[in-house]
């Protein structure tokens, strides 16, 4: 009897979000889409190549964008790139740290440990504006999550350089990048050919490169991917469960109700 | 209140119950007659009580770790999500969990508006619904600042500076409101506090809302009194908490889709930047579930007047149940009302849509279309077709799904009476 | 077993698992909830700390912050050290040798937790009739080896787990 229009409903929403769906997304569609490794439910970080990756950060990023949400122990806890403990502490002791005050009152150097922050390149934003020709390197702590398009819009902007269209006059200091949201970015070309010898000895082209430090940064956005995800999978089977006998035991209820009508 | 005399058991309990008659309630509450024919959109009350409560503890458990501090609200967020044991799961719930309260209040609204649950004698439901609306309105905003990211920065500076819009005094309103002469940290700690405070008093008039239900019952689909205890009605435990608990994990599901495999699709990635007074994004854009009184706000060219028709959009439903002429509560039997509830539907929906796009060209004309529209439904549709419509025939009872013409409720209810 | 016997054996079975998976989903939810209120991955990183000693005179003490709580670290003498272990065990009310309250072989080094073991106050050094520590807060004496003496605190105040790096560092934790 009662022809409520439930289908009706779901139809419009169906509708809005194909409506919707393009245009959220119509800024990036024409970004370089990768096959991340840490993109499906199941999803996980590749371990060499996040290894790589904080290579990558450590030689070539890190002289300009800092990472100070991080901490060098961060570079060993499950989920990450899980380097053993002995090189996280080599690691952290390879940055001097600066601390203090000490009984006399002064300031002091000292080799990194691990609990320490990710050292920034610049003591703040000003310093690091400055340095930069105006233009602040962010911080990449959380980078990948502040960006339309996350892990393939950092992976596009890293493989976007190019020699700008005929007739397009660049400043100083200004670099064409395809992928840049308006195409224009002040910072040049960071990975070059061969500009990182891996340890592991892969080769480190661009692409390679390019591949490997977007996965570390998108680990250092979220840390927590792995166990979220497996997380995710036990609460939703076990839901699913619950949800199943707790449907049967209302049809059960509910006989009682429909047989005396 | 038609319950008969509970009488406690043990002599312990009565001596208790004498005093303070919680066991009396409990059996109120398990006996409460429910109409039987209670469909799914009925769920979502229990569902929303279950959001408010996941927001209130998982609340509870952020303000352990978050440091209201405009220097250091940003660092604290990402110290939840690194460092605080299990910090990222209760912060994705507690900043999903708006939405999905959202996406509850919504259903439970338009459920509402089509049964016609807002008209008499439920006025008094309705409007303290209401105000539990305009208060979840609040606490989200305020709650969406508290990250200290550029979203929340320059919506914060956004909707506090609606209120300069009023005449004469509406500067002094803004500073008062800011603390500062901007958006700045005794703005964010003043957000905080309220932000912690308002859900509380959600909580109490969530009591009432359920107390002027209890008065003269729940609605149903097909919107006629009923009588109370009858075969037209179930106890409240167990048919109608299992039905909500049932619906309520098919709910989690969706929830749990969220919060672990797209815990961030929801919000907005400039959210993830630190907040800057200096630099305001391209496009600031509201969280979805304020996106359509967003679109009314800037389809209208003058400041002041934007500024009333969006509050107007809201305080509205606060008499509709008298702009409502019909007699019949339910849209099953109107047929010509149906038509235009799925039509105000699709205006807000679009309203919606046009409040995440930029205010220009094709959009900016929608968007005004779709306000006028939205207003036009309350003010004419609703007063003319109610009267003018020729509804369907109303059963006399669920029970007896026989028709027998009469569009009248109450000869229903006369008639169920002398059954 | 009749049909309906049957039928009501279902139900109760459905009812008692519904339940139980439920009560075991609500154990897990409350899991995260109280783990939060534990030390954070960052405190936990802050667990150990090395302390430079070199500049330590014999006679004098220092006192840094491990955990959030005063470690003394007093380089002693070796009258201190002879006076601390001339006492009989029978006049102490926790009784423990100073032997087994110091590493071997670094007898002079005494490392422990700068918190009375009454009420958790500061103790004051070369305080208080046993030449050692006093606790102001209630009067508490202890000796030069950090044993109670006197007053109304249990126990001797506690060594925490340390060792030497190399001769001029300690890591506590």
């Amino acid at each position: 009897m009662i022809k409520f229009n439930s289908k009706k409903l779901l139809i419009s929403i169906f509708v809005i979000l194909i409506f919707t769906k393009p245009i959220l997304s119509a800024e990036n569609n024409d970004l370089l889409k990768v096959n991340w490794s840490f993109k499906e439910l199941t999803g996980k970080f590749d371990r060499a190549s996040l290894q790589r990756g904080f290579q990558v950060y450590k030689e070539v990023c890190s002289s300009c964008h800092s990472m100070q949400y991080l901490s060098y122990r961060n570079l060993g806890e499950p989920g990450g790139p899980e380097f053993t403990l002995e090189e996280v502490k080599a690691i952290a002791a390879s940055v001097e740290i600066d601390d203090g005050p000490d009984s006399q009152g002064e300031m002091f150097t000292r080799p990194g440990k691990p609990s320490d922050k990710f050292k920034s390149p610049y003591p703040n934003v000003e310093a690091s504006t400055a340095a930069n020709g105006g233009a602040y390197p962010p911080d990449m702590s959380v980078l990948v999550k502040a960006r339309p398009g996350g892990a393939d819009y950092m992976y596009s902007v890293l493989m976007g350089y190019e020699d700008p269209p005929a007739g397009m006059k660049l400043d100083d200091g200004v670099y064409y990048n395809k992928y840049m949201i308006g195409k224009k970015i002040k910072m040049s070309a960071p990975l070059l050919e061969g500009i990182v010898e891996y340890a592991d000895g892969t080769e480190a082209s661009v692409d390679q490169m390019a591949k490997d430090v977007t996965t570390f940064l998108a680990w250092a956005a979220e840390p927590e991917l792995e166990i979220r995800h497996k997380t995710g999978i036990k609460v939703i089977i076990y839901l699913i469960l619950l949800t199943i006998l707790v449907y049967l035991s209302m049809k059960k209820i509910w006989s009682r109700i429909d047989s005396e009508i | 209140m038609s319950d008969q005399e509970y009488i406690p058991k043990s002599k312990a309990a009565k001596w208790f119950n004498d005093r303070l008659p919680l066991l009396t309630l409990g059996a109120h509450l398990t006996d409460y007659p429910t109409p039987k024919n209670l469909n799914y959109w009925w769920t979502f009350g229990g569902i929303l009580t279950f959001c408010l409560l996941t927001q209130i503890i998982t609340g509870i458990v952020l303000a352990m770790h978050y440091v209201a501090h405009a220097d250091l609200a940003f660092a604290s967020v990402e110290h939840i999500m690194r460092n605080v044991n299990y910090g990222w799961l209760i912060r994705y719930i507690h900043s999903n969990g708006a939405s999905m309260f959202f996406l509850a209040v919504y259903i439970h609204i338009f459920r509402s508006l089509f049964y016609g649950s807002y008209k008499s004698p439920r006025e008094v439901i309705w409007i303290i619904g209401l105000l539990i609306y305009l208060l979840m309105m609040a606490t989200a905003f305020m709650g969406y600042v508290l990250p200290w990211g550029q979203m929340s920065f320059w919506g914060a500076t956004v909707i506090t500076s609606l209120f300069s819009a009023i005449p004469l005094v509406g500067e002094s309103i803004t500073t008062w409101l800011w603390g500062a002469y901007s958006v700045d940290n005794p703005t964010l700690n003043r957000f905080f506090s309220l932000h912690y405070l308002f859900p509380f008093l959600i909580l109490g008039l969530v009591v009432l809302h359920i107390w002027a239900l209890h008065v003269p019952g729940n609605n149903n689909p097909i919107g006629i009194d009923i009588k109370k205890p009858s075969k037209d009605t179930v106890p409240f435990h167990p048919y109608i908490t299992i039905k909500d608990a049932f619906a309520l994990l098919m709910f989690m599901i969706i929830f749990a889709g969220f919060v672990f495999f797209s815990p961030n699709v929801l919000g907005h990635s400039d959210n993830y930047i630190p907040a800057n007074p200096l630099v305001t994004p391209a496009h600031i854009v509201p969280e979805w579930y304020l996106l359509p009184f967003y679109a009314i706000l800037r389809s209208v060219p003058d400041k002041l007047g934007g500024v009333i028709l969006m509050f107007g959009s809201i305080f509205i439903l606060f008499v509709l149940p008298w702009l409502d002429t019909s007699k019949v509560r339910s849209a099953v039997f109107r047929p010509i009302y149906r038509n235009f509830y799925w039509i105000f539907i699709v205006d807000v929906l679009m309203l919606g849509y046009m409040g995440a796009m930029p205010a220009e060209g094709i959009y900016l004309v929608l968007a005004r279309v779709g306000t006028i529209y939205y207003f036009l439904h309350f003010i004419v549709v609703l007063p003319v077709v109610g009267l003018l419509e020729k509804t369907d025939p109303v059963p006399m009872s669920i029970s007896e799904p026989v028709l027998s013409g009469g569009a009248n409720p109450s000869l229903a209810k006369k008639d169920n009476d002398k059954i | 077993m009749s049909k309906e016997e049957k039928k009501v054996n279902r139900r109760d079975f459905l009812y008692t698992a519904s339940y139980t998976v439920g009560a075991v989903g609500l154990g897990a939810v409350v899991w995260p909830l109280v783990h939060q209120m534990n030390p954070d991955k960052a405190q936990q990183a802050l667990a150990t700390t090395e302390v430079d000693i070199s500049q330590v005179e014999p006679g004098k003490s220092i006192t840094v912050l491990w955990r959030g709580k005063p470690v003394f670290l007093k380089r002693r003498t070796p009258e201190e050290i002879a006076e601390a272990r001339s006492v009989s065990l029978n006049d102490l009310p926790d009784p423990q040798k100073d032997e087994d309250r110091v590493k071997k072989g670094r007898d002079e080094w005494l490392v422990m937790l700068g918190v009375c073991t009454h009420l958790g106050c500061v103790p004051l050094k070369d305080k208080g009739d046993y030449k050692g520590w006093f606790c102001p807060c209630h009067g508490s004496h202890y000796d030069l080896s950090g044993r109670i003496r006197k007053g109304p605190a249990p126990t001797n105040m506690e060594i925490p787990k340390f060792e030497f790096v190399d001769n001029n560092t300690i890591k506590i934790g």
